[in-house]
């Protein structure tokens, strides 16, 4: 034996000795400053076992519990319904307009709830919805709840086209073809060879659905109304409307030892799969038969409708002045306009509160980059040490994923606590998105890292190569495309201003949700039309950040 | 000119004595806080001290998270309290008293606490908003008092907010209770079965539903601001002669919102906080509310931008209950409510 593997053994060793504790310290750090201390102090004050005694308390935790996993299981499977397909569409396929299109589907999930509610709203105008109420013989009560669902599945779609998408485009196409020689058909190629590949990532994908849907917030209240009182709404109106902080903590805990549930079992099936797969270049291709023009013709046709069209009448309806021209009488004008966009840079009333629009959207992507790059540089050691798990990440692997089923409202009310007269600090807002997107990027990135194949790692050692050499040619043009997936995830969290920040305050700093919301307190034709083209400036925002991430992964994908 | 000489005169010597770092006065406030920036400076270079607000969410939010950090106060003072919370804000004792030279200038009807815990600044009228151009084409009468929204005349031409989580929809339903007393539930129960629409916001009843506004909803009633109109002259993209939309201000039916500001105990900076609660009860500070918030200032010497006076209107005879009858039952209320509505 020479003397070369031995040292890079031992360097290996040394690493996996005890290097796994020091991976684990950023992050754990991060959690117990930011998530948990905040979580105990709250709920210390707050949570108290007499609550459980109290009837009334026990049935409004049921019913609320009980609708909570009914509506997130229904939107989970919608949202599975049109993801599922999307996926094998934008990872099998190549045809034109795919990267749009792809974008498209990207931008909901960034946009602020009252964004997406007046894109709909300015789609099918309630009297075109009243009617079809009547039609279908439906209760107002019923279309809301299918209001919440499609809502749901405009928002999350992407996160299953992200995480399963990217899982089938790194599929061995070798694997297929010789499950092929062997004989199986297309259904037992899928059920016996791709889809036992897949299920990290489905499981992945379809448990941050899931958790989305469970703890929906703003969507419920906006598009619902409150009689729709998912654990998460009942938390907001009993800590802070109709205060009763105790029934509050009670639901809290409730929804934390569900999400720690999830999260186990997550955690248990994801280390039973562990597969290795070579690095591939992009196998999309135009669609040939005819089985697979329609597929991919009908599914194009069925993603424009749904995430095109709302998105396209917000910057429509940010064109259009709509008021009669003088007296009121007349019948409504629609004609063009910009004076929503060139009232956008005047501060008509020397208001101490405007935001002016390059300034607001400054604002956005500082934050949203701060969060990005926070957000990798805590996940990558987590992830590197989830890859290859001990009984230390075991246990520690469910609770990571707990700051997403924390309530945002306890969750602010600890910050207060914890931090008193700091959390007027620029500096917790990316904290805060950081917390939710975390989870996110660890999940993207801890598959790729399972999926480096050893023997490259070792061969690069053998061959002389330093821990940090070896990262930089084995394990990172493997990982660019789940670093640039999981850096998206951080970004759009960041940018819609995800359900954490509801309770951060930020005297300066004011971001672009902040100004559309500003603008929306008030009644007003031209703070609507403001509303909207601030909306649209958001909305080509993230569209453009999505479509240089994904050229930058197209090229990069190149150089593999 | 000699006044301006003065100020400066006075200005350098205020620089010259005063620490060269401006104190910091914190005010926390709910979202809708809004001012003129030049007011605010006036006070700023006046005082030398730095004024940062801090926006706290919807004033129930706010005045949660005040109540949560009253050892170790966020803020320095706090305004947006209105007169369905403030019982809660006396009772949790957030406030320390303090009686305002200025209050000589604003009527005793809105001073609800005599002990000076907490300061009138500005009211509003909470009542049901129409649009004109719907009534008028369809040839239907604007209903007069709550009976008439149950006739089925009216049906399905309401939106309001739930009184669980949005203010407006709150001074509403109180409105009603103190119009029929315990047969307030019954009432509810009638709009209900004459389709009556719940939305938790006043963003989404007024944008989304209301047929009026810019959003051009299906409803042509919505619970809102007896100011609302102005607002929508103010704002409107063309020029308008009149408003598009006019308040209901029949006796009882609207609820006047009167929001309150105070010192938080165990803040910081004293001295400053009155300082500023005087200025907030000043002319300069008043007179520059209304367009920037659309409520009305307290002060009786402030002047009323015009198109207050010629779009807003005034219920002459806002719904009449007590704050601490309120106090006492809000959350009773809220929840019955619930239960009827669900």
């Amino acid at each position: 034996m020479s003397l070369l593997p031995t040292l890079a053994e031992k360097t290996r060793s040394f690493l996996s000795a005890n290097s796994r504790i020091l991976l684990w310290i950023p992050t754990l750090l991060f959690l117990f400053s930011f998530f948990f201390f905040p979580l105990f102090k709250i709920l210390t004050l707050t949570f108290n076992l007499n609550t459980l005694t109290d009837l009334d308390n026990l049935l409004v935790a049921r019913d609320s519990l009980l609708f909570t996993f009914y509506q997130a299981a229904l939107s989970t499977l919608l949202t599975f319904a049109l993801g599922l397909p999307a996926a094998i569409l934008f990872s099998k396929f190549n045809f034109r307009g795919k990267s749009l299109l792809r974008a498209l589907t990207a931008v909901p999930f960034m946009l602020p709830t009252v964004v997406v509610a007046a894109a709909f709203n300015s789609l099918f105008s309630y009297k075109v919805a009243g009617s079809m109420l009547q039609i279908l013989d439906l209760q107002p009560a019923t279309f809301n709840f299918l209001l919440i669902l499609t809502a749901h599945t405009f928002y999350n779609t992407s996160i299953v086209i992200r995480i399963v998408g990217n899982a089938i485009s790194r599929l061995d196409p070798k694997l297929e073809a010789s499950a092929r020689v062997l004989g199986a058909d297309t259904f037992h190629v899928w059920k016996d060879v791709i889809l036992p590949i897949l299920r990290p990532s489905l499981l992945a994908a379809a448990l941050l659905v899931f958790m989305f849907d469970f703890t929906s917030f703003g969507v419920i209240l906006l598009l619902g109304g409150s009689q729709f009182a998912t654990l998460e709404v009942e938390i907001y109106i009993r800590a802070l409307q109709l205060p009763n902080l105790n029934l509050a903590a009670l639901l809290s805990v409730i929804q934390l030892i569900f999400t720690l549930i999830f999260s186990i079992l997550y955690s248990r099936t994801i280390n039973q799969v562990s597969t290795q797969t070579t690095p591939r270049f992009s196998q999309a291709r135009p669609p040939k038969s005819i089985r697979e023009r329609v597929f991919v013709f009908t599914l194009y046709a069925l993603l424009i409708t749904f995430f095109a069209l709302p998105l396209v009448s917000l910057p429509v309806r940010s064109l259009t002045r709509l008021e009669p021209d003088r007296g009121q009488r007349a019948e409504v004008q629609y004609g063009f306009t910009t004076d929503y966009y060139q009232e956008l840079f005047i501060n008509r009333r020397g208001s101490l509160f405007y935001v002016p629009p390059v300034q607001a959207a400054l604002n956005s992507l500082g934050f949203a980059g701060i969060t990005v790059i926070l957000s990798l540089a805590l996940g990558y050691p987590a992830a590197y040490a989830l890859a290859k798990p001990t009984r230390l990440e075991k246990f520690l692997d469910p609770f990571l994923m707990l700051p997403l089923g924390a309530s945002a409202v306890m969750m602010g009310l600890g910050f207060i606590l914890s931090f008193g007269r700091l959390i007027a600090s620029p500096f917790f807002i990316p904290i805060a998105h950081t917390l939710i997107a975390l989870p996110f990027v660890i999940r993207t990135l801890q598959p790729a890292l399972a999926s480096i194949p050893e023997r490259l790692r070792q061969a690069a050692s053998t061959l002389g190569a330093s821990p940090l050499r070896v990262w930089q040619t084995v394990d990172f043009p493997i990982l660019s495309r789940a670093t640039l997936s999981a850096a998206t995830f951080a970004f759009t969290v960041s940018l819609g201003e995800f359900g954490a920040t509801l309770l951060i305050t930020r005297p300066e700093y004011p971001t672009i949700p902040i100004a559309i919301s500003r603008f929306l307190s008030q009644p007003g034709g031209l703070n609507y039309g403001q509303a909207m083209a601030m909306a649209t400036v958001l909305m080509l925002l993230t569209t453009l950040s999505i479509l240089l991430i994904e050229k930058l992964r197209f090229n990069n994908a190149g150089e593999l | 000119m000699r006044k301006i000489l003065l100020l400066v005169v006075f200005c350098f010597l205020l620089v010259a004595c005063a620490p060269a770092e401006p104190a910091t006065l914190t005010v926390m406030t709910h979202d809708s806080f809004s001012i003129s920036e030049d007011v605010v400076t006036a006070f700023e270079q006046a005082n030398n001290v730095d004024v940062v607000f801090l926006a706290s969410g919807d004033t129930g939010t706010m005045l949660n998270k005040a109540i949560l950090a009253k050892d170790a106060p966020l803020a320095d003072m706090m305004f947006g309290v209105d007169n369905t919370f403030l019982s809660r804000a006396l009772e949790e004792d957030i406030f320390d008293a303090y009686q305002s030279p200025a209050l000589s200038d604003v009527p005793a009807e809105f001073v609800l606490d005599s002990s000076f815990r907490a300061l009138p600044v500005d009211y509003g009228d909470v009542c049901i908003n129409y649009d004109k151009k719907y009534f008028a084409e369809n040839n239907l009468a604007v209903p007069t008092s709550f009976e008439d929204l149950a006739k089925p005349e009216y049906n399905g031409l309401l939106v309001v907010e739930n009184p669980a989580t949005s203010s407006p929809g709150l001074a509403f339903m109180i409105a009603t209770r103190a119009y029929f007393g315990d047969g307030f539930l019954e009432y509810w129960q009638s709009l209900k079965d004459n389709g009556v629409m719940v939305v938790d916001s006043w963003e989404t009843a007024y944008y989304t539903n209301f047929s009026a506004s810019s959003g051009q909803g299906p409803r042509p009633m919505v619970v809102s601001y007896a100011s609302s109109p102005a607002a929508e002259v103010f704002f409107a993209a063309e020029p308008l002669t009149e408003a598009p939309t006019a308040s209901i201000v029949a006796p009882g039916m609207c609820f006047r919102q009167i929001e309150f500001v105070g010192i938080l105990k165990n803040g910081q900076n004293r001295d400053l906080a009155e300082k500023f609660m005087d200025f907030m009860l000043g002319k300069q500070f008043q007179e520059d509310m209304p367009l920037n918030m659309f409520v009305y200032p307290v002060n009786q010497s402030a002047q009323l931008p015009e198109v207050f006076t010629q779009h807003a209107q005034v219920a002459s005879q806002p719904a009449a209950i007590t704050y601490e009858d309120i106090a006492a039952n809000r959350d009773a209320w809220t929840e019955a409510w619930t239960e009827v509505m669900k």
